[in-house]
């Protein structure tokens, strides 16, 4: 089970936080196929939000295949997004430990190399849309 | 529709308090009711729930006329601004009161949650905090088992703790037990998290009313190179404006997708929808459209 917390200045509405937060921790396995997500009544009462917003969350998790809502019983996980059986995977990782380890002797701090990455994402994200 | 108003108007003498409100609020919603002091918030709360009689058009609250007799009565749930609650009587006396005084009354729930807060039923409620008084008076509007709740500004006198934990039984409620709920408040950013639904109120007439993803859809914050508003398409309504020598900003309302590729669009915040919506100037009355 996860727990959930808002962050009034992300930017991001309250739903979109929720569905992030469940899609974070599909990614990071901390939750697994099976698992149940947070109660909407328990979701609401800790967090003081429109029940609304809840459902909603679920509802897109669901239209995304992640979820599956078992009526009277709850919301349970029937997807995983943490892929670690990608043979690819560990190759990637280590290209990547390699990668940031030159950015520091380079002299780039963590914020540089943050903003290095995320740039370099985005216009490569941007080329393939163009 | 949980509430409907139409053309709805309240006088006090030649005083208007609140004129011409036309409104249709779905049922299952929370309802943020803003606007600055004076603008008829409670006036509109007071006529939803039956405690005072429109002077104008015509107001329907779950189906039936506000006050027209018990069976509405037990329909609609009131807690009036400060949270009144009798100072003399216990917090078991309050509930013995409402289980005699509503048919619907649900005495199991009522003792769930004042055992759960913490309320001692032998203390008098004017030994009470202020939180704790809220929490009595919302208890009871909940116990009472009402399809729609009403509530005047709830948690303006609340410290924030006592506030987040009222806000969190509230929601619990409305989880539960699916009521609706209408409650005004200052507290915009409170409101950007329990409601779902929003009136902004103005000068006695309402500026604004639909649902919160609607308005997050239809409302867009245009930035760009310098230019005159006359110049905009006829579809894209100017909230507000603000020019510096070389760039223009401007809160837009527009159901059409924006496509001159001078302005890059970013999406507004209730609070920042609230705010333009108060301080539009009153000479342009273009808000009909949103009703």
């Amino acid at each position: 089970m996860i727990e959930f917390h808002l962050n009034g200045r992300s930017g991001l509405s309250p739903y979109q936080q929720l569905v992030q937060q469940v899609r974070h921790a599909l990614r990071l396995g901390l939750l697994r196929e099976g698992d149940q997500l947070p109660k909407v009544k328990d979701v609401v009462a800790q967090l003081a939000i429109n029940p609304n917003t809840v459902l909603k969350a679920y509802r897109e998790l669901e239209h995304d295949g992640l979820v599956a809502a078992r009526p009277g019983v709850g919301t349970f996980v029937t997807a995983t997004l943490n892929d670690g059986s990608n043979a690819a995977l560990g190759a990637l990782r280590h290209d990547l430990v390699r990668w940031l380890s030159r950015a520091r002797k380079a002299g780039l701090d963590e914020e540089s190399i943050e903003a290095l990455f995320t740039t370099t994402f985005r216009s490569a994200a941007q080329e393939d849309i163009a | 529709m949980i509430l409907r108003a139409q053309g709805l108007g309240r006088k006090y003498g030649r005083r208007r308090a609140l004129a011409d409100c036309t409104l249709d609020i779905p049922a299952g919603h929370v309802t943020g009711l803003v606007g600055p002091n004076g603008a008829g918030k409670s006036t509109l709360l007071n006529l939803a729930a039956g405690m005072l009689t429109p002077t104008e058009g015509i107001i329907e609250v779950c189906g039936g006329r506000p006050g027209s007799g018990t069976e509405q009565l037990a329909k609609v749930g009131f807690v009036a601004q400060e949270t009144p609650t009798y100072a003399g009587l216990t917090v078991a006396e309050h509930l013995h009161l409402g289980a005699q005084l509503n048919p619907g009354w649900d005495n199991a729930l009522a003792y769930e949650r004042i055992t759960r807060l913490g309320l001692d039923p032998a203390q008098k409620a004017g030994k009470l905090s202020g939180g704790q008084r809220a929490q009595l008076a919302l208890t009871i509007g909940i116990a009472k088992r009402p399809r729609l709740l009403l509530l005047d500004e709830p948690v303006a006198a609340l410290d924030p703790l006592a506030r987040r934990e009222f806000m969190q039984d509230l929601m619990e409620s409305v989880a539960e037990h699916g009521l609706s709920v209408v409650l005004s408040s200052h507290l915009v950013a409170d409101l950007e998290r329990v409601c779902d639904h929003l009136i902004v109120l103005m000068d006695s007439r309402v500026r604004i009313s639909g649902e919160f993803d609607e308005l997050l859809a239809t409302h867009f914050r245009l930035t760009g190179p310098r230019r005159d508003v006359d110049t905009l398409p006829r579809n894209q309504q100017v909230l507000s404006v603000s020019h510096t020598d070389r760039q223009t900003t401007l809160l837009v309302h527009t159901s059409e997708p924006i496509l001159d590729p001078a302005w890059s669009v970013s999406p507004v915040t209730i609070e920042d929808l609230v705010l333009a919506y108060m301080s539009r100037p009153q000479t342009r009355p273009a808000l009909e459209v949103l009703r």
